[in-house]
């Protein structure tokens, strides 16, 4: 997996709080056993309105998702992560997102960049008066900017993500690393414990 | 240090906490399904890596299995790749697999409790967000995604930050017409669809040391639609009466010892929560949801809300796209809100204790003319056992479908669905748009109410029949 820096493109502004991973993703695209083929899906049913905003000029080249709260709620279908880089997107700018989803972000290389309220307002404001702008996710330092509109908000990412996500870090390599420390741990648990051995 | 449920299984499973990484998480039992799986063994493969404890896994089919025909070939044909996919994964790592067919197939969250394979104390970790329901039992259960998967099919482990402790403590008795759904939904109210976010919740209070086991796995279950990552009971005789005689429960010696550290597990007296919030069981009636969240519930003798009158410019944008939506109109009443489509199952109420309240309401009655009606048993074993104590002919007599065990119609990835349009009452978990297909509206709600709802053609009690 790449390693990913810095994002700098076009963004989308979906201004909807509890955006769950059931629209993201509709349930019929989770039959796939890849993952990749998943753009066409992204938001499918709310892209059958014309008005929706991955339907205006532009949106198709976007590289970042600016939404509302609790984005990502919901089931924990890492499809969703991958329809959205299916897509195009880097990262997703909103004030929370849902715990699985932002660990799936993590895991699968898209930036979840949590901004204030106030942030998110004014980045929703920015874009609405000139959806062509730059926005600029910075992820070494930490920040979502609007430079045309004079906008550089701080982001909340924990260091470990962050620093996955700018080495793009295989997290089972990693952890195998401790696998010794696995080892010595396991004939510490309790014999009672269930196992699935010789059925 | 007065410790937490929470905490006394957290610290028991940290393997290494190395230097700016989050910890190392031992995992007790992994459960695997057709859907969120087949990427991750993939990536397993494709790194030549192994499964590490395939003793410690176990898989079955329940997603987009069919719920009638199963004697014919799988119609959905990635579907059927799907599926034939998981069995090859599972002959090729080791893994038992409980495949269509098997008595023992069935949802995962049903089967794990049912097989005895969820204890007291456990870490258990599967890729659907439901996996809380194994909470009910005093173990740590969450839901993770494919990626997560494949890193404890690899390492038996996971690397989590330690979210936060939340108590959600219930006062009061449950009143005679009020269920384990009708007290979740209540919570999720007053939490809201974000409200967990971060955080474990631990429920307590007499209201729900009062309930079954079935109950406290319904409660448990629903935590992630407050946002929550997990939530758990503390166990008690009501969890070891369930557990003893399970075929992977522990027996004689062993039994005695496990249960002596189960009796250890509870929060000590005066651990204190990150956050508390504390609901009266008193003050509740049976839940209806009215939106697209189940945050957005009112009582069944309540008015459908008037956006107007909501408190912040979000909830009340919240509520205008969600009856446009639903295609309802601000003071309705809720009983007058006839349905098409009543699905009684799930991983939230699909197991016998919830076939028998459905029953208890259909006995002796038909159901309304024009609804379908669906029960599906979430186990192939608690099908079995409601077709020994007859219920197949009670719910068949009165007009309902009886299915075979699986998701079905609570995401409607199997072709059990709603069309556009289409309202239903629905014991599952989740009402958002298009969760029970395209353009479908769903109300949640307990067995009960469905049941009575499928009689009256429109929400009702069964006081109300």
């Amino acid at each position: 997996m790449p390693g990913v820096k810095r994002i700098a493109g076009r963004a989308v502004a979906l201004d909807r709080r509890d955006v769950d991973t059931d629209q993201i993703i509709p349930a019929s695209w989770l039959k796939r056993v890849e993952r990749t083929g998943f753009a066409a899906g992204l938001f499918g049913a709310w892209r059958e309105d014309p008005g929706f905003v991955l339907n205006r000029p532009g949106a198709a080249e976007a590289k970042v998702l600016v939404a509302g709260a609790n984005f990502g709620c919901g089931s924990s279908r890492e499809h969703a992560v991958w329809a959205l880089q299916d897509f195009g997107f880097q990262a997703v700018v909103a004030p929370s997102f849902g715990d699985i989803f932002r660990n799936n972000s993590v895991a699968a290389g898209l930036v979840p960049a949590r901004v204030t309220e106030e942030a998110v307002a004014r980045l929703f404001a920015a874009l609405a008066t000139d959806p062509d702008a730059e926005l600029i996710v910075d992820v070494a330092a930490r920040e979502v900017a609007i430079p045309s509109a004079g906008l550089g908000e701080p982001f909340e990412l924990a260091d470990y993500a962050q620093w996955r996500l700018l080495e793009g870090l295989d997290d089972i390599g990693l952890t195998l690393r401790h696998e010794e420390a696995v080892t010595a741990f396991e004939p510490s648990r309790p014999a009672w414990l269930p196992s699935l051995a010789g059925q | 240090m007065a410790e937490r449920l929470f905490d006394k299984i957290w610290d028991r499973h940290v393997v290494a906490t190395p230097e700016g990484e989050p910890p190392l998480l031992y995992i007790d039992m992994h459960l695997v399904h057709e859907v969120t799986s087949p990427q991750a063994f993939e990536g397993i493969e494709l790194a030549g890596r192994k499964v590490r404890r395939p003793d410690l896994t176990v898989a079955t089919m329940d997603h987009d299995v069919p719920t009638t025909g199963l004697d014919k070939p799988i119609a959905d044909e990635l579907a059927a790749k799907q599926i034939e996919r998981l069995k090859r994964n599972c002959e090729v790592h080791g893994v038992t697999l409980f495949p269509l067919g098997s008595p023992e197939q069935g949802i995962v969250h049903v089967i794990g409790p049912q097989l005895g394979l969820t204890q007291p104390g456990m870490t258990i970790v599967c890729g659907d967000s439901h996996t809380s329901t194994h909470g009910a039992f005093g173990t740590l259960a969450f839901g993770i995604g494919t990626s997560e998967v494949e890193h404890v099919l690899a390492t038996q482990t996971l690397r989590q930050v330690k979210p936060a402790a939340m108590a959600v403590t219930v006062d009061g008795e449950l009143g005679p017409e009020l269920t384990a759904k009708d007290l979740v939904l209540g919570i999720i109210r007053a939490l809201g669809t974000g409200g967990g976010v971060g955080s474990v919740i631990e429920y307590r209070g007499a209201a729900v040391r009062a309930l079954s086991m079935q109950g406290r796995m319904t409660v448990c279950n629903m935590s992630i639609e407050g946002g929550a990552r997990a939530g758990m009971i503390a166990p008690d005789d009501t969890t070891f009466a369930f557990l003893e005689g399970r075929q992977h429960s522990p027996k004689g010696r062993l039994w005695e010892q496990a249960l002596d550290d189960w009796r250890s597990l509870a929060t000590d007296d005066g651990a204190e929560f990150d956050r508390e919030i504390r609901v009266d069981a008193t003050a509740l009636r049976p839940a209806v949801t009215w939106g697209t969240n189940p945050a957005q519930s009112v009582t069944i003798d309540d008015l459908v809300p008037d956006p107007s009158s909501m408190s912040t410019p979000e909830l009340r944008e919240g509520a205008e796209r969600a009856l446009a939506y639903m295609g309802l109109t601000p003071g309705t009443a809720i009983r007058d809100i006839p349905v098409d489509t009543v699905f009684i199952g799930s991983c939230t109420n699909g197991r016998l204790e919830d076939l028998r309240a459905a029953a208890d309401v259909a006995r002796g009655r038909k159901i309304s003319s024009g609804v379908r009606a669906l029960i599906v048993p979430g186990s192939a074993r608690v099908k079995a056992e409601a077709e020994a104590e007859g219920l197949d002919r009670v719910f068949t007599d009165a007009g309902f479908e009886w299915r075979s065990a699986g998701c079905s119609m609570c995401l409607g990835m199997n072709g059990d669905i709603l069309a556009p349009g289409q309202r239903s009452a629905s014991t599952s978990n989740r009402n958002f748009e298009g969760r029970q297909g395209p353009g479908g509206r769903t109300h949640l709600v307990s067995p009960a109410v469905a049941a009575a709802t499928a009689v009256a053609g429109h929400f009702s009690l069964p006081g109300d029949l």
